[in-house]
C-alpha cells in the first residue's frame, strides 16, 4: 500500500495570512492603519483640548508646540485631527459592517432562492443604484438631524446609517453572483440530500466560500465610506460641529485659504493616507484569497 | 434592436416612479421646512404664515401634494423655487449645459489618457512604466476630489502668479472673467482646474481597470492565433484585444455614473462652477425643496438615459449580445 506523503495540515486562515503578508505594501498599510487607530484612541493623552480656543495664538504655522499649527480660533490642529480620526475611522468601519450585513442578506436570498424573490430584490437594488447617492445623502442628512429623537440628533450615528443605507447594493450584487454559481455545486446537492435545510446550506456551506470576495469588497466600501463621510462633513451636511472630523476641518481650512494656505494640508492628507492604506490592504487580500495567484514558496 | 431599445426604455419607468415617490416623501416630510426663516421673523403674524402655507399647498395631504407635483413634472413644470420665486425648470435649464460641459470635457480627457495608459501597462506588465503607473493610479484613486481641488486652488491661484500681470495663474470661480462672457477661450481657461480635479481619479480608476481587463484578454486563444498568423503587435493590441477588453469598461462606466455626478457636485461647489451641483448645494443650505427635488430627478433621469446608451453601445461593440 502506498501512503500519501505526510503533509502538515494548515488552516485556511493561516495560509491566507501568510500570503497576505507576502504583499509587502499591504503589510505596511496594516501598520499605518494600526498606528492611526491607536493614535486616535489615545488622542486624550494629547496636552491640547481640540475645542479649546486661544485667539491670541491663531493661524500659528506648524511649530514645536503645535506640530500641525493652529486654526483661525487658535485651536491645536493636531489634536483636532486625532479626535477627527476617531470619527472618520469609526464611521468607515461601522457603516461598512452595516452595509455588508444588509448586502449579504439581500444577495444571499436573491441568489439562493431566485424566482420572484430575486426579481423583486434586484429591481429595488437597481433603483437604489440609480440614485444619485450624494444628493440623497445630503437631503437625508439635513432631514434626519432635525428630528426630535435624541438618537437621530447624534450626527455620527445618522451619518453611519445613511451611508450604509445607500451602499449595500454593491455587496448585494456581488454575493448574489457568488450564490448563483455556488448553489449549483456538488457540496450543496450533497447537503440537501442529507436533509440540510435552506438556512443551514446558506449559512454553513455557501457563505464561508464567499468570505474572500466579501472582505475584498469590504475594503473598497470602507475606503469609499471614509471619503463620503469626509465629503459630507466638508459640504456641511455630515457630522456637525463641535465634533471635529477630517472633512469639517478641511472645510474650515478652505475658508482660510488666503490667510493660511497650509491649514488644508493635514486633514486632507490624513484622509488620503487612510484611504490609500485601505486600498492597499484590499489589494493584498485579493492576492491572498485568489487561488490562481501562485506565490514562490 | 429597435424593440430592445423600446423595452429598455419602458423598464426604466417603474424605477423612475419608485425614485420619485421616495424622494418626494423624503423631502416633503423633512421638518424645518421652507418657512423656517419666516417663522422666526417676529414681523410676520400667525395669520400671514397660515396664508402662505395655504397658498403653497403645504397643508394638503401628502398624496395630493405628490399627485400635483408629479402631474406638473410630466408637463415639464417643476414648480417654483421658494427662495428665488423662479420656475425650477428654468433655473436647472440654465445650469445643465455648464454641468454637461464640465463632466463631458473631464470624461473625454479621462478616456484619452486612461486608455493608452491601460494598454501600455498591459503590454509590458511589471515593467518600470507599469509599476510607476500602478503607484500613480493608487494615489489618484485615493485622493479625495475636494482635497485635490483645494490643493489646486492653493497652488495655481494663491501661490503661483502670472509673471507678466501679477494675476493668479488660473482663475477660480465662475464660467468667465467679467466682461468676457461667452468667449470660448476664456471659458476653457476657467475650466482647466475643475477638469483637472475631476478627471484625475477617473483616469486612475479606468486605466487600472483596463490594464487588468487587457491582461485577461491577452491570454485568450484568439490573441495567440492572431499573433501566430504574423499580425503586427499594434494590430493585435489595438484591433483584436482592445475591442474585447473595453467591453467590461462600458458596463463599469454606466454603473459609475452616479459617482461621476457626485464628483461634479464637489468640484462645482469648490470652484463655484455654476452647474447643477452648485445649485443643489445652495438649495440644500436654504432648504429650497422644489429645487432639491428637481435637481435629483433630473440627475436620476440623466443617469438612466446614460445607462440605456451604455447598454446600446455594449450591443454595438459586442455582436454576441442578442436582443430578444
Amino acid at each position: 500500500m502506498i501512503e500519501a506523503p505526510a503533509r502538515r495540515e494548515q488552516s485556511m486562515a493561516l495560509i491566507v495570512l501568510r500570503r497576505f503578508f507576502k504583499h509587502r505594501l499591504a503589510g505596511i498599510a496594516i501598520g499605518v492603519i494600526l498606528i492611526l487607530a491607536i493614535a486616535s484612541i489615545l488622542a486624550g493623552l494629547n496636552q491640547y483640548d481640540p475645542t479649546a480656543q486661544n485667539p491670541t495664538d491663531s493661524f500659528a504655522k506648524p511649530n514645536s508646540a503645535h506640530w500641525f499649527g493652529t486654526d483661525e480660533l487658535g485651536r491645536d490642529v493636531l489634536s483636532r485631527i486625532l479626535y477627527g480620526g476617531r470619527v472618520s475611522l469609526a464611521v468607515g468601519l461601522l457603516s461598512t459592517f452595516l452595509s455588508i450585513a444588509l448586502g449579504v442578506v439581500v444577495g444571499a436570498l436573491s441568489g439562493y432562492f431566485g424566482g420572484w424573490m430575486d426579481s423583486v430584490l434586484m429591481r429595488v437594488t437597481d433603483a437604489f443604484l440609480t440614485f444619485p447617492t450624494i444628493f440623497v445623502l445630503i437631503i437625508l442628512g439635513a432631514f434626519l438631524r432635525e428630528q426630535q429623537l435624541f438618537i437621530l440628533q447624534n450626527s455620527v450615528f445618522v451619518v453611519i446609517v445613511i451611508i450604509a443605507a445607500l451602499s449595500w447594493m454593491w455587496p448585494a450584487r456581488l454575493v448574489r453572483g457568488l450564490f448563483l454559481v455556488l448553489r449549483e455545486k456538488e457540496f450543496v446537492t450533497a447537503s440537501r440530500a442529507l436533509g440540510g435545510g435552506s438556512f443551514r446550506i446558506i449559512v454553513q456551506h455557501i457563505l464561508p466560500n464567499c468570505v474572500g470576495p466579501i472582505l475584498v469588497s469590504g475594503t473598497l466600501q470602507m475606503a469609499s465610506a471614509i471619503i463620503t463621510e469626509s465629503g459630507l462633513s466638508y459640504l456641511g451636511f455630515g457630522v456637525q460641529p463641535p465634533t471635529p472630523t477630517w472633512g469639517s476641518i478641511l472645510s474650515t481650512a478652505q475658508n482660510q485659504v488666503f490667510r493660511a494656505p497650509w491649514l488644508g494640508f493635514f486633514p486632507g492628507f490624513m484622509i488620503f493616507v487612510t484611504v490609500m492604506a485601505i486600498n492597499y490592504i484590499g489589494d493584498g487580500l485579493r492576492d491572498a484569497f485568489d487561488p490562481y495567484v501562485i506565490h514562490a514558496e | 434592436m429597435k424593440t430592445y431599445a423600446l423595452r429598455r426604455i419602458l423598464q426604466t419607468i417603474p424605477i423612475l416612479f419608485i425614485i420619485s415617490i421616495l424622494l418626494f416623501l423624503l423631502v416633503r416630510a423633512a421638518p424645518g421646512g421652507p418657512l423656517t426663516a419666516a417663522r422666526r421673523n417676529p414681523n410676520i403674524s400667525k395669520e400671514q404664515l397660515e396664508a402662505i402655507e395655504e397658498k403653497l399647498g403645504l397643508n394638503d395631504p401628502l398624496p395630493v401634494q405628490y399627485g400635483r407635483w408629479l402631474g406638473d413634472m410630466l408637463k415639464g413644470n417643476m414648480g417654483e423655487s421658494i427662495k428665488f420665486r423662479r420656475p425650477v425648470s428654468e433655473m436647472i435649464g440654465e445650469r445643465i449645459p455648464n454641468t454637461l460641459l464640465l463632466v463631458g470635457v473631464s470624461f473625454l480627457i479621462t478616456l484619452v489618457l486612461a486608455i493608452p495608459i491601460g494598454i501600455l501597462s498591459a503590454r509590458k506588465p511589471y515593467s518600470v512604466f507599469d509599476y510607476s503607473m500602478t503607484t500613480v493610479t493608487f494615489i489618484g484613486q485615493s485622493i479625495p476630489v475636494y482635497w485635490l481641488g483645494l490643493g489646486l486652488i492653493v497652488i495655481f491661484y494663491v501661490a503661483l502668479k502670472n509673471p507678466f500681470t501679477g494675476e493668479p495663474l488660473f482663475p477660480v470661480g465662475g464660467l468667465n472673467t467679467r466682461g468676457k462672457e461667452g468667449e470660448l477661450l476664456d471659458t476653457l481657461w476657467h475650466l482647466t482646474l475643475p477638469v483637472a480635479a475631476l478627471s484625475l481619479g477617473w483616469i486612475a480608476w479606468y486605466s487600472r481597470f483596463l490594464r487588468s481587463s487587457m491582461l485577461d484578454v491577452l491570454h485568450e486563444d484568439y490573441v495567440r492565433t492572431a499573433r501566430a498568423k504574423g499580425l503586427k503587435d499594434n494590430m493585435v493590441y489595438y484591433k483584436h484585444a482592445l475591442r474585447n477588453a473595453i467591453l467590461p469598461l462600458v458596463t463599469l462606466i454606466a454603473l459609475d455614473l452616479p459617482s461621476l455626478f457626485a464628483g461634479a457636485l464637489f468640484v462645482e461647489t469648490i470652484f463655484s462652477w455654476p452647474g447643477m451641483g452648485r445649485l443643489f448645494w445652495d438649495a440644500a443650505k436654504g432648504r429650497d425643496y422644489p429645487v432639491l427635488l428637481g435637481v435629483v430627478m433630473i440627475t436620476a433621469v440623466l443617469i438612466i438615459v446614460c445607462n440605456i446608451l451604455a447598454d446600446l453601445a455594449y450591443g454595438w461593440l459586442d455582436p454576441q449580445v442578442k436582443y430578444d
